[in-house]
């Protein structure tokens, strides 16, 4: 017994359907992939956030979605049944075996930055956790949970993107800039998964990646639009905009895994 | 320290006996409030196979979730019987299942109870001019405010 909270044994049996299996682990390492890197991509302004408020906050938010993280690897775990735990999964696989999106590739940057990036992933991530059928109750189970703390999430995000559309010059040029470098990565988290059908038809997943991307689209514009800033442009995601990482990304791996490298096996 | 028996030998443990003892099991966050009261418990069973309990985390990536069970184990190992201790998502916890209690003593303890940030009163002198500094604590459950009657700084759970 190592010293991690853990599901019940067989709390997260696997789809009896090897196409729906499949699928599912792909949907799960990809939800908890992003969770994963965009929590530790933010973990790094803990200590240098430009106010204590924010300091704390970011880091709250980050804790979370590393907790959400950890909360969808066990799930994963349980399906893959193959002798790894969450932390096995979480840590020890080399960067190209990564499924984040690659919006959450890119280094943490300025505030600016960072509030764009976890604002277009944020309301990406509402779409996609809306998305989620009761057709493997377990993760259903865990969404409902998970949306309850995205919430906080979300006004935190929208009440920083207001202050900087609105906050003069120099916040308003840094926030237009962030939003034209990421835009175009934005749409990654809508990336097409392996065997999309077999999970709609599982009731797993009520609608495409496709429509769920219409639906963040359309939230997006609810807020962006009044503030006259620009929407992410509508390409369709690239079939690759969950592998071939960058070099920060690559950067944050070796920052992450430190500890694991250090002592194998190792648990607090 | 030697520790009283828990119950006569010549009865066998009830569920009852086994909520009595997680009364008395605190989140560590916050000492003063027990997992009862909290609302985490979700079920207590007693079978051949021992005490399974089912608890709720507050928060998915609570650091304190290890800590409670191990309390809970602990607590429970007087009983002399295999104790099985889960976390499930089966059903969300939410701050409305904080009881009456929890609440009151939380407010002791200088945590506003978890409500609508416009209802948030301060945990000291009950004043209702409060204004949230921070959505965000130094704990995930907690948010910060300030007190502009008694002009001091508090937390307050988060309506989730």
């Amino acid at each position: 017994m190592t010293g991690t909270v853990r599901l019940a044994p067989g709390a997260s049996p696997a789809p009896a359907d090897p196409a729906t299996r499949d699928a599912l682990v792909g949907l799960l390492l990809t939800m908890a992939d992003d969770e994963f890197v965009s929590g530790f991509t933010d973990s790094e302004w803990t200590g240098i956030a430009p106010l204590l408020e924010e300091d704390v906050a970011i880091s709250s938010i980050s804790q979370d979605e590393l907790g959400h993280a950890r909360a969808l690897y066990q799930l994963l775990a349980g399906v893959l049944d193959d002798g790894r735990d969450e932390d096995a999964i979480a840590y020890d696989r080399e960067p190209d075996e990564y499924r984040h999106a690659r919006l959450l590739d890119h280094e943490r940057g300025d505030w600016a930055s960072t509030i764009a990036r976890r604002f277009l992933y944020e309301l990406a991530d509402e779409a996609r956790l809306g998305s989620i059928g009761a057709g493997w109750p377990p993760l259903a189970d865990l969404v409902g949970k998970l949306r309850r703390e995205e919430r906080y999430h979300r006004m935190h995000l929208v009440a920083w993107i207001n202050r900087l559309a609105t906050g003069g010059t120099d916040p308003r040029q840094r926030l237009e800039a962030a939003l034209a470098e990421l835009g175009p990565d934005a749409t990654s988290v809508f990336t097409p998964l392996a065997g999309e059908q077999a999970l709609i038809d599982a009731g797993v997943l009520t609608r495409s990646m496709a429509d769920a991307e219409a639906a963040w689209r359309a939230d997006l514009t609810t807020i962006l639009v009044p503030l006259g800033l620009p929407l992410p442009p509508a390409n369709s995601p690239a079939a690759d905009g969950r592998t071939g990482h960058s070099a920060a990304f690559r950067w944050l791996w070796t920052e992450f895994t430190t500890v694991r490298h250090s002592e194998d096996g190792a648990t607090w | 320290m030697v520790t009283a028996a828990p119950r006569p030998a010549d009865r066998t443990v009830t569920r009852a006996d086994v909520l009595a003892i997680l009364e008395a099991v605190a989140d560590p966050e916050i000492p003063t409030v027990s997992i009862v009261d909290l609302g985490m418990v979700l079920d207590v069973r007693r079978d051949t196979d021992g005490i399974a309990v089912e608890l709720l985390p507050t928060f998915v990536g609570c650091p304190a979730q290890e800590v409670i069970r191990a309390s809970v184990i602990d607590a429970l190992a007087p009983l002399g019987e295999p104790v099985d201790v889960q976390f499930t998502w089966r059903e969300p916890w939410t701050s409305d299942r904080i009881s009456d209690r929890g609440r009151a003593r939380l407010a002791a303890s200088g945590f506003a109870p978890p409500a609508a940030p416009e209802d948030v009163r301060c945990p000291y002198c009950a004043s209702d001019r409060v204004a949230m500094d921070s959505a965000f604590g130094p704990t995930q459950c907690r948010s910060l405010f300030y007190c502009r009657a008694c002009r001091q700084p508090f937390e307050a759970f988060k309506p989730i």
